[in-house]
């Protein structure tokens, strides 16, 4: 198992070298730069000012020093400074990571839990209404993008029925107190969560439905068991095992999407620090943000294979 | 009907016993009604205090849904109980409500299950699953359920019980899972266990194991037992009545000893004959012709009758009924009375037609073959070992005989199979085929190779390509090997249609259309396609069900006379290789044992383990139980990554000595001119079994 885990992350290694690359490489491509950014956002100056500023971010170097210098900073444990407030790049994103983290954490718990329940509901009553309907259900939730379904969220709950803050995450003009974040919470979290919880919904559904046909169900039953007993202990952990990886495909998609959500809900994770930088043209935040998604992605695909040796005694890493 | 047969049950049962299960007139279908798929029909037995019974019959003849409903384990939808009771101590199984029947399940009822591998939970320890049970049903603590599974566990045999509580399914082999869910169904002490083909899916050593084990079972634990078999010698052994199905009713039932020496239905009888003799070898099989039964059909005929000799006007129009042939006996057959005179002389009257005499030139010669595979460690993926699944094994294969490679499952006779024909790739070693060597032989030599040598698999469900027509994949090799013209191929293919038997119309089928049989007759024709020297049939028949396996040997047997071709058999099977191969290569754990001619083998085995192998096979004869003598081996087959210093049989052997320990036993040759070559690596060879 811990060679496994070392072979694991010594493989990261190259793997996060090409991140770099291509983050640098697209970074580096992208129409204008931080400083003609700055001076349509502020006010017109000069060439020579323009030149002046190029200089002072190291613009005016060629690419692969721009490159080497970036990289070098990475080996050291340094993200950069924002081109726009000089801020540590690695400070903004400590700062701002724990509300996204809320965002994610809560979107996929709801959507793992919701889901599975609903699908194994589902499978049970294969062929009956209960199944039919939520099969529809899941269709109509797969079918709706997360901006969309936010959108829509925001206008039946924020503005028709006004029973919940429309953006943000506390209340302007009041001290922050938990019951305000999460009353923050639930809009953005259910956009994010509802396409993926419909997702978790048809593969539960497709694996509990498997796991009923396997024989070792049929023992249980031949045991006299309650039926309750036979579905949660004998069923459902099975069920589970292939859902490990729908997780663990999940995360990636909830980047994107938490960047989507964020805009529209004003959450101040870094999904919205990410749209301001691209804005701004702010390079080392940009290039910060993907590295760090980079690395959280590839250890969240890594405890996704560890959570298969502890539900599943057969999987041993050797 | 059904008083007429309980009548018949308590006058062979003598008056004491008391009936602990009576099933009265069970019917079973499935679907929507209106296309209903009849399992099982007006289906009746008693089961006394204590009885064994067996219930045979082929795949889809009903056996094991008539017990999955007696237990409340058939779904439903799309199941159906149409009509009938089921007594247990006065209670009909089939009116309770699910929550009652439950607490019977398990408790009174038990029930082992055909794949050990999958009847287990693999998530869950073993420990946790066998006292699951005893909580449910008694109440019992964790602790008490604890002992009583440990005391269960020690009386079906497992070694080290306490550790093995805390381990997974994965973690044990066969033998020792299907133990294991003998404990889990007898923990609570239950009246009646049923097993539904509980060695089916296990190696004959252990099937031996397996049933000597149920039997001391039933006598400590005096519970009635029924046992589901599609295998007529096995049951013959142990249990004391028999009870054949066909397409979903009872045709025959009888006491063990009546059911065999006065057989009066004749689909028992074509069962019979279907199985090769351990005594006589030379009459040919005569396998019950046609295909498995349209169970679609109401059972309003008899079902047999398309594939019966006997069959006349009435059988098509009228199903007969169980009527009393004798005493405890029943049949339902029309004809019995005539049937009844006829006997068994079917099997005498073929003769096995003889087959030219080989020549003695090998066609395939290989030696000292090794197949290992790497077992990789750590974190550079260092081969920290190997599995030795071929370790040496040297065979010559002469031109136009049947050598049959045996063994049980892991001792490499398929990955031997397989590395002939260049599907694994050999660790060391020579194969040579006609004079050339092919070992490791890559591309184009191996595309040569294959245009002489051909194989058959096993499952021929899964060996087909589901999205072929017929047509396609009979004619593929010959696309592959570039031979002929488009039109030539289509001709070819016609031919070899033919060849094996199959209609022309089956040209265009897709194999999820046909039966079993009819499978494995394309597969065979596949192999054919290229006009191939030498065929090499990987377990061919095991697949298939006892009349449709008679029917595929003996057309084996007539391309070999046919085409002049040589074959290469592997299998398990002992009684069917001794019917159809001229010499035969025991294998154990990647090594040959014992290789000779198949009469020199069969009559006087020399090596210990093909002398187990032999006690083990089941005889289709009651009487022979008390008079032969079984050698149960003890153990499983060790790991072959580590397989045990010496000789690799010494822990399991009987005649095992010091020596045996350390040196590994060559070859030696205990032929004569008379019984031609017969080697044998064993220090002990020959010598009487203790």
């Amino acid at each position: 198992m811990l060679s496994y885990l070392l072979r694991k992350l010594l493989l990261s290694i190259p793997v996060l070298f090409g991140v770099t690359v291509i983050v640098f490489a697209i970074a580096h491509a992208m129409p204008g730069d931080a400083v003609l950014a700055m001076i349509t956002a502020e006010a017109p100056s000069s060439e020579a000012l323009i030149a002046m500023r190029r200089g002072e971010l190291g613009l005016d170097q060629p690419v692969y020093i721009q490159y080497l210098n970036w990289i070098g900073q990475i080996l050291h444990g340094n993200l950069g400074r924002s081109f726009v407030n000089g801020r540590s790049v690695g400070d903004i994103i400590v700062e701002r990571l724990p509300m996204t983290l809320e965002l994610m954490g809560v979107a996929l718990l709801v959507a793992f839990v919701v889901g599975t329940t609903l699908g194994v509901i589902s499978a049970l009553k294969q062929y009956k209404l209960t199944d039919y309907s939520l099969t529809l259900a899941g269709f109509v939730g797969v079918s709706i993008p997360d901006f969309f379904m936010g959108l829509l969220l925001v206008y039946v709950f924020a503005l028709e029925l006004r029973w919940l803050p429309s953006s943000g995450i506390s209340t302007a003009g009041e001290g922050f107190s938990l019951l305000d974040n999460l009353r923050h919470l639930i809009l953005p979290a259910a956009a994010l969560s509802l396409f993926r919880a419909a997702i978790f919904m048809r593969y539960a559904r497709a694996g509990m439905l498997e796991v009923l046909n396997q024989s070792y169900m049929r023992t249980a039953k031949a045991k006299g068991l309650k039926p309750r007993t036979i579905t949660l202990r004998h069923g459902l952990r099975n069920a589970l095992i292939p859902l490990v990886t729908v997780f663990g495909l999940a995360l990636p998609t909830l980047f994107g999407g938490s960047v989507v959500i964020e805009t529209i809900f004003q959450w101040p994770g870094i999904g919205l620090m990410f749209i301001d930088s691209v804005v701004n043209r702010d390079s080392p935040v940009i290039m910060g943000y993907v590295l760090i998604t980079a690395i959280i992605v590839m250890l969240a695909n890594l405890a996704t294979d560890l959570a298969y040796s502890v539900l599943d005694p057969r999987v041993s890493y050797g | 009907m059904s008083a007429d047969i309980a009548a018949a049950d308590r006058t062979a049962k003598g008056t004491g016993q008391q009936a602990v299960l009576s099933l009265q007139g069970l019917s079973v279908e499935f679907g929507p009604v209106g296309n209903s798929v009849y399992a099982v029909n007006d289906v009746s037995f008693e089961l006394a205090e204590g009885e064994s019974l067996a219930i045979v019959g082929e795949s889809g003849s009903g056996k094991s849904v008539t017990v999955q409903t007696l237990m409340g384990l058939i779904r439903k939808p799309p199941g159906r109980v149409t009509s009938g009771r089921a007594l247990f101590r006065g209670r009909d199984l089939l009116a309770m409500p699910d929550s009652e029947l439950r607490q019977i399940r398990g408790r009174d009822i038990a029930m082992i299950f055909q794949d050990p591998m999958s009847s287990l939970n693999p998530v869950l320890t073993i420990g946790l699953q066998l006292t699951e049970a005893l909580r449910e049903h008694q109440g019992l603590g964790e602790a008490e359920a604890e002992r009583q599974a440990l005391d269960m566990l020690a009386l079906v045999g497992i070694a080290n019980a306490p550790q093995r509580m805390r381990a997974f399914p994965h973690q044990f082999s066969g033998g020792q899972l299907q133990r294991i869910g003998i404990a889990m169904a007898l923990v609570c002490k239950p009246s009646i266990l049923i097993a539904d083909e509980p060695t089916t899916a296990l190696d004959v050593t252990i099937q031996a194991q397996i049933v000597e084990l149920v039997v001391r079972l039933q006598k400590q634990l005096g519970m009635a037992i029924i046992w589901i078999s599609h295998d007529l010698s096995l049951v013959a052994g142990f249990v004391d009545r028999v009870a054949v199905m066909y397409a979903g009713s009872i045709v025959e039932t009888a006491p063990v000893d009546d059911l065999f020496s006065a057989t009066r239905h004749p689909y028992t009888i074509g069962l019979l004959n279907s199985i090769p003799s351990l005594t006589d070898g030379n009459t040919r099989l005569v396998p019950i012709r046609g295909a498995p039964p349209n169970v679609t059909l109401a059972p309003t005929f008899c079902a047999f009758a398309p594939r019966c000799d006997y069959a006349e006007a009435r059988c098509r129009e009228a199903k007969p009924r169980l009527e009393a042939v004798g005493a405890g006996h029943a049949a339902a057959c029309w004809r019995w009375r005539e049937v009844k005179e006829v006997g068994r002389v079917g099997a005498a009257a073929a003769q096995r037609h003889a087959v030219a005499a080989p020549r003695q030139e090998p066609l395939l010669t290989v030696s000292e073959l090794k197949v290992h595979f790497p077992i990789r460690r750590g974190v550079l993926r260092r081969q920290v070992g190997a599995v030795h699944a071929v370790d040496g094994v040297s065979f010559e294969v002469l031109r136009g005989e049947t050598l049959a490679l045996v063994g049980e499952s892991g001792c490499g006779k398929s990955t031997t199979g397989r590395a002939v024909l260049g599907l694994e790739r050999p660790s060391a070693g020579s194969i040579v085929f006609e004079g050339r060597d092919y070992a490791g032989a890559t591309g184009g030599d191996l595309t040569r190779r294959r245009r002489d040598m051909q194989m058959v698999f096993q499952n021929p469900f899964g060996s087909l390509n589901p999205r072929m027509t017929v047509g396609r994949i009979i004619g593929e090799g010959l696309r592959a090997q570039k031979i002929g013209t488009r039109a030539s191929r289509d001709i070819r293919v016609s031919e070899l249609l033919a060849l094996v038997g199959l209609r022309e119309a089956l040209r265009n089928r897709y194999p999820f259309e046909l039966s079993g049989g009819q499978r494995q007759r394309v597969g065979i024709a596949r192999a054919l396609a290229a006009n191939p020297k030498f065929i090499i049939a990987d377990e061919p028949i095991s697949a298939l069900d006892v009349s449709i396996q008679a029917q595929i040997v003996n057309l084996l047997d007539d391309l070999k006379a046919r085409l002049g071709l040589t074959y290469l058999f592997v299998g398990h099977d002992l009684s069917m290789i001794r019917y159809l191969s001229d010499r035969v290569a025991v294998m154990y754990l990647g090594r040959i044992v014992e290789i000779g001619t198949t009469q020199a083998v069969f009559g006087a085995p020399l090596h210990p383990y093909t002398r187990a192998l032999l006690s083990a096979i089941p005889v289709p004869d009651p009487k022979a139980g008390g008079t032969r003598r079984r050698i149960v081996l003890g153990g499983t087959v060790p790991d072959p990554s580590r397989p045990p210093p010496g000789c690799h049989f010494h822990p399991r052997c009987p005649l095992a000595t010091d020596i045996c320990t350390r040196v590994d036993p060559q070859a030696r040759d205990f032929g004569s001119a008379v019984t031609g070559q017969h080697l044998a690596a064993c220090h002990h060879a020959g010598q009487a079994t203790p």
